[in-house]
């Protein structure tokens, strides 16, 4: 039987994520998807889930949500204090939720994004094949509200035996390992070697869409404009401000701004999780 | 024998290769041709293949430097003017902005219409929003500049003009272009629900047609004021308002 999750706290943003609706960008519609895809894999693994099932996505306040059904639960993704009805339960495992009881999901102790996984997987309408909420076109579920109910699918399996999950923790310095291109040529060599040298620092108006860097800015070459363009996740878009923006999922499908390197998709779950302030290291991949 | 097209493949990290083409009709020709590989099963799998203004983006591409060599030695066939679906678009030419066209291009403010509908547009790319399209087609001596203070708010429906682009906004967002007209229903240009959910997909030729007050009573007659849901007027293929002909149809 469905279960519904009321939303008691929605927190700063909550938002319903799975692996997103790659394959629609030349209609102008972003992949968007969990930003740390293997801790919503993971959180659904430990649920005998399908990995790509739906989640919830916190950022850095958690939220609570209480359970008209008893239902299997795991926190996962940022860490977080993690309760229910008031006492501690448990972090990156399964964790019940008696129907009627409140799940709180902290405020994360490092980290941004906590990734709340359900047995039976949420079940918000898919647009386009996905679940996601999309923040840069609107697509998808709105982010959560308060007294809103979410739907819970039925699970197919039960939970599996637990075996030892590795969380990796959020980075305390966040390297990534980046391929010039496909604009490099628009940039002098001295600011390629200033990417690949100097440290920036994750700025606080990062968000689904891109994670922006503070540091030296990178000067151009070519000042002309550039035609809008394809843009790939992970690309290193460089604005006239010349201070680097990562492309995370929610990212614009084309733009006009040189890329002058990539980071590979596998790097960028590190990059979801890195507060504002953290160094940031370019590394040649 | 046609002469190899002038090429230069970037790649853009481990799996995806862009494609830049001399001009917007060698692009046209290459992402067409992109396309028909494709569907005849004869390019390694891509999941996305988004053009651009010069462009073509080929993502989730296995080897990416393989098939820089590849496409190469493509040999790429212009487009020919009647390839691709024909939609057409209803348009009232009431946008604030007519009368800064009509003097940029030299033209009474009641002419701006006709010249406008007189064209054949072709979508080049999307991007901005789902279902916003860059129709190109529009002579270069009528582009126009964007608007110096872009507007906070422009309408959905609105049709607008900017560098070499023609567009009709699929909803209402903050916009510079130059406003010429009104679609006086938007909905079909995007709809999710839809099994095709852009109407304005690239590679499709567009025509604008000037709206009379029946056209906009037929296509408005859906009761839903926050767009088509399942069975609503705008996913009804039958309604010829928006709805996409195969060509030569």
């Amino acid at each position: 039987m469905t279960a519904g999750l009321t939303t008691v706290r929605a927190g700063a943003l909550t938002t319903v994520q799975d692996a997103g609706r790659p394959g629609h960008a030349h209609l102008g519609v972003p992949r968007s998807g969990a930003l740390d895809a293997p801790a919503m894999r993971l959180a659904n693994r430990l649920l005998g889930n399908d990995p790509d099932a739906a989640v919830l996505e916190t950022t850095l306040t958690g939220c609570a949500l209480r359970p008209d059904r008893d239902v299997t639960v795991v926190v996962g993704g940022a860490p977080c204090p993690v309760k229910v009805d008031g006492r501690p339960a448990a972090w990156g495992a399964p964790a019940r939720v008696p129907a009627g009881a409140v799940l709180d999901v902290g405020t994360a102790s490092a980290g941004v994004r906590s990734y709340v996984a359900v047995a039976g997987g949420v079940a918000a309408r898919p647009v386009l094949g996905s679940r996601s909420t999309d923040l840069l076109s609107g697509l998808g579920p709105a982010p959560l509200r308060d007294g809103e109910v979410v739907a819970v699918g039925v699970p197919a399996r039960p939970v599996p035996p637990q075996v030892a999950a590795p969380w990796p923790g959020p980075p305390a310095e966040l390297v990534l390992p980046v391929r010039p291109g496909p604009r490099a040529d628009w940039f002098s060599p001295a600011a390629l070697r200033t990417l690949t040298s100097a440290t920036y620092r994750v700025s606080p108006h990062s968000n689904r869409i891109g994670l922006r860097t503070e540091g030296p800015a990178l000067e151009r070459t070519s000042t002309g404009e550039l035609p809008s363009e394809g843009m790939v996740l992970g690309a290193v878009q460089v604005p006239p401000d010349g201070h680097p923006v990562i492309f995370l999922h929610d990212h614009p499908t084309t733009g006009g701004y040189p890329v002058v390197a990539v980071v590979p998709e596998p790097a960028l779950a590190a990059a979801a999780q890195a507060v504002a302030g953290t160094p940031v290291r370019f590394t040649l991949a | 024998m046609t002469v190899p097209r002038p090429l230069t493949a970037y790649p853009a990290g481990r799996h995806a290769l862009l494609v830049e083409l001399s001009d917007a009709e060698h692009t046209a020709a290459f992402h067409t041709e992109v396309l028909r590989r494709r569907a005849a099963g004869s390019l390694p799998p891509v999941t996305e293949v988004v053009p651009g203004a010069r462009t073509v983006l080929l993502d989730g591409v296995p080897d990416p430097e393989a098939l820089a060599r590849r496409v190469a030695e493509w040999e790429v066939p212009p487009v020919a003017d009647d390839t691709g679906d024909v939609v057409e678009i209803p348009v009232r030419y009431d946008g604030p902005d007519l009368a800064d066209v009509a003097a940029l291009w030299g033209v009474g403010p009641g002419e701006v219409g006709a010249r406008h509908a007189s064209f054949t547009y072709r979508v080049a790319f999307c991007g901005f929003a789902p279902g916003f399209g860059y129709l190109t087609g529009l002579p270069a001596h009528l582009n126009v500049p964007r608007r110096s203070t872009p507007r906070t708010r422009v309408p959905a429906g609105a049709v607008a003009l900017a560098g070499p682009y023609s567009a009709v906004y699929p909803r209402a967002t903050p916009g510079g272009w130059q406003l010429i007209g009104t679609m006086p229903d938007p909905r079909p240009l995007w709809d999710p629900e839809r099994e095709r959910a852009a109407l304005l997909t690239p590679g499709t030729r567009v025509r604008f047609v000037t709206a009379d007050g029946t056209t906009d009573g037929t296509v408005t007659k859906g009761t839903a004021a926050d767009g088509a849901g399942p069975g609503g007027t705008a996913t009804d293929g039958s309604t010829a308002v928006g709805a996409p002909r195969e060509a030569g149809a």
